[in-house]
C-alpha cells in the first residue's frame, strides 16, 4: 500500500497537502508532520477539531515536525515546505495561490475550524493537485470535503478504521469515497517520508 | 472553454457587480473563498443551477436579493465573545473612558447585536454606561432589528453566562435579561444610549469622532484593499489617543495604516490610535 500511496504523491505534480482529524487526530497528524520530507516544496494546512477557548500552540504541539510549524493567520501566503493549522474557533480556507483566509462563521458538522470547509477550499484553490488526508476522529466531519477533492480529480488518502483511535470519521470518510486509499499512519508515514519532491 | 470553476469566479464577480449596482450593496472587496461557500449555500436554497441564474431572479426580485443578503452577511458572535477581550477592555480601556464627562464608542459591524450588549453590560457595571452612546453598526437591516430587539435564543443562555463570568462579571448575567418560552430577552436599559444604523465599511464615511470602536472579526471576511478602507475610516473616526478592539485573529500587520496604531495588548488585539 506503501508504494501505491508514494506514486500518488508523485504524479501528477502535487501543490497542496491539507490534513484532517478529530479524536486521536492530533497524535495521528503528528505523526504525518514527523515524516514529511526533507525538501517539501508543497504548503501543509491542517485542521482538528480541538475546543474553541484552547490554548494550543501549534508550533509547540508538532514540535516534532520535519517542517516548520505556523498557526494560520488571514491573509496570508502559506509558503512550499511549512505547515499551517487553523486556529481554535476558525475555520481555515485557502484560495488559488495559497492565500489563507480564517473564517467565524457558523460551525459545519458541530465544529470550528471543519475538515469540510477546508478541504471544499482546498479542492477549488488546487483542484487535482491535492492530497487530502483524514486520520482518527469521531465525526463525520471531512468526509464531504474529500469527496470534493475527489470530484475536483485530487487525491485523498484515509486512516484505516481498525488503526485509529476513532474510527467513525475515518468509516465516513471511506462512505463518502470509496475509492480513497486507505492506510494504516505507518504506511502513509513510510510514503511521505521516501517521497522526494 | 474555461472550466466550470472559471465560470463560477466569472459569474460571482459579475453577480457582486450586479448587487453593487442594483442595491448599493457592496462585497466585491469580501473574501472570496468565504464568498463561493455561502453563495453555494443561496444556490442550493434558492435552487438555482447557476450564479447567473441567480443574478437574473435578484435583480428583478427583491425578496431574492434579501435571501441572499442573509447568506452573504452571516455573521457569528455570543455575549462577552472571547472572554479575555472583555477583561481587557476593563483593565486598560474604561480607566481612560472614565476621565471624560461623555465619551462615544462605535460597534462597527455589530451583526445581530450581541458584542452592543456585552459593551453596555460591562459599562454599566463600571458605572459609565449613563455617559456613553453607542453606534451600532452594520450593512444588514435584518441584523440590526434583531439587534435592536435584543431577543436570543434561551438556549445560549449557559454560554453567554459562562462567558460573562469568565470575563470578569460582577453579578449574574440573569440580573440583565428576562427568560421567557425559548427566547431570552436582555434589558431595555442596556440600549438607552445605543444608535443602531445602517452603516458600510466598503461605501460609507466617517460618521462621528468617538473614544473606543471594536469591530470583531469583520475584518477577515475582507480582501486588504478593504481591510484597509476600514481601517482608514476607524483612524479617522478615533480622537487622539482612541482604542480599537480587533478580532482575536485580526491584526494591523501589513496593512498601510500599521504604523498608525499602537499596540496596548497584544494577545487581545487593542490598540490606540497614536
Amino acid at each position: 500500500m506503501s508504494s501505491l500511496a508514494l506514486s500518488e504523491l508523485r504524479a501528477p505534480r502535487l501543490s497542496a497537502i491539507v490534513l484532517g482529524g478529530s479524536a486521536g487526530g492530533i497524535e495521528a497528524v503528528g505523526t504525518l508532520l514527523a515524516a514529511l520530507p526533507e525538501r517539501l516544496d508543497v504548503p501543509v494546512l491542517v485542521s482538528l477539531h480541538i475546543k474553541a477557548d484552547s490554548k494550543a500552540h501549534w508550533p509547540l504541539v508538532f514540535r516534532a515536525s520535519r517542517a516548520p510549524v505556523f498557526e494560520a493567520e488571514d491573509g496570508q501566503l502559506a509558503r512550499p515546505g511549512a505547515v499551517y493549522v487553523a486556529p481554535p474557533d476558525y475555520h481555515l480556507l485557502v484560495d488559488v495561490g495559497s492565500r489563507l483566509s480564517l473564517s467565524a462563521d457558523e460551525r459545519v458538522n458541530m465544529a470550528r475550524p471543519s475538515l469540510d470547509v477546508m478541504f471544499e477550499s482546498a479542492a477549488w484553490a488546487y483542484e487535482g493537485g491535492v492530497l487530502g488526508v483524514i486520520v482518527s476522529g469521531a465525526n463525520a466531519d471531512g468526509a464531504a470535503g474529500l469527496a470534493a477533492i475527489r470530484a475536483h480529480g485530487g487525491r485523498a488518502w484515509v486512516q484505516s478504521p481498525e488503526t485509529a483511535q476513532a474510527s467513525l470519521m475515518p468509516r465516513a470518510a471511506i462512505g463518502a469515497v470509496p475509492d480513497a486509499l486507505v492506510l494504516s499512519l505507518g504506511e502513509m508515514a513510510a510514503a511521505l517520508a521516501s517521497w522526494e519532491p | 472553454m474555461p472550466t466550470d470553476r472559471e465560470l463560477f469566479d466569472l459569474e460571482l464577480g459579475l453577480l457582486l457587480e450586479a448587487i453593487y449596482q442594483r442595491y448599493r450593496h457592496d462585497f466585491r472587496g469580501y473574501s472570496r473563498p468565504t464568498l463561493r461557500r455561502r453563495l453555494t449555500q443561496a444556490l442550493a436554497s434558492l435552487q438555482c443551477e447557476s450564479l447567473s441564474e441567480l443574478q437574473h431572479r435578484l435583480l428583478r426580485d427583491p425578496a431574492v436579493f434579501t435571501r441572499v443578503l442573509g447568506y452573504l452577511t452571516v455573521q457569528v458572535s455570543d455575549i462577552f465573545r472571547d472572554p479575555p477581550f472583555y477583561a481587557a477592555l476593563r483593565a486598560h480601556v474604561l480607566p481612560v473612558l472614565a476621565t471624560y464627562p461623555s465619551f462615544k464608542l462605535w460597534v462597527a459591524g455589530c451583526g445581530t447585536g450581541e458584542e452592543v450588549y456585552s459593551l453596555a453590560i460591562l459599562l454599566e457595571e463600571a458605572g459609565l454606561r449613563e455617559r456613553a452612546i453607542i453606534y451600532a453598526t452594520d450593512v444588514s437591516a435584518s441584523a440590526l432589528r434583531t439587534a435592536e430587539l435584543g431577543v436570543y435564543e434561551l438556549a445560549r443562555a449557559q454560554e453567554f453566562s459562562r462567558n460573562y463570568m469568565e470575563a470578569g462579571g460582577a453579578r449574574s448575567l440573569s440580573d440583565y435579561y428576562v427568560a421567557a418560552y425559548d427566547k431570552l430577552g436582555f434589558d431595555r436599559r442596556l440600549r438607552d444610549n445605543v444608535v443602531f444604523s445602517d452603516h458600510s465599511l466598503a461605501t460609507d464615511h466617517v460618521f462621528a469622532e468617538v473614544h473606543l470602536i471594536t469591530c470583531r472579526n469583520v475584518l477577515i471576511y475582507f480582501d486588504q484593499a478593504l481591510k484597509d478602507r476600514a481601517l482608514g475610516l476607524f483612524h479617522d473616526s478615533l480622537v487622539r489617543k482612541g482604542f480599537l478592539g480587533l478580532g482575536s485573529k485580526e491584526s494591523l500587520r501589513s496593512s498601510v495604516h500599521s504604523g498608525s496604531f499602537t499596540e496596548i495588548d497584544r494577545d487581545n488585539r487593542l490598540y490606540e490610535r497614536t
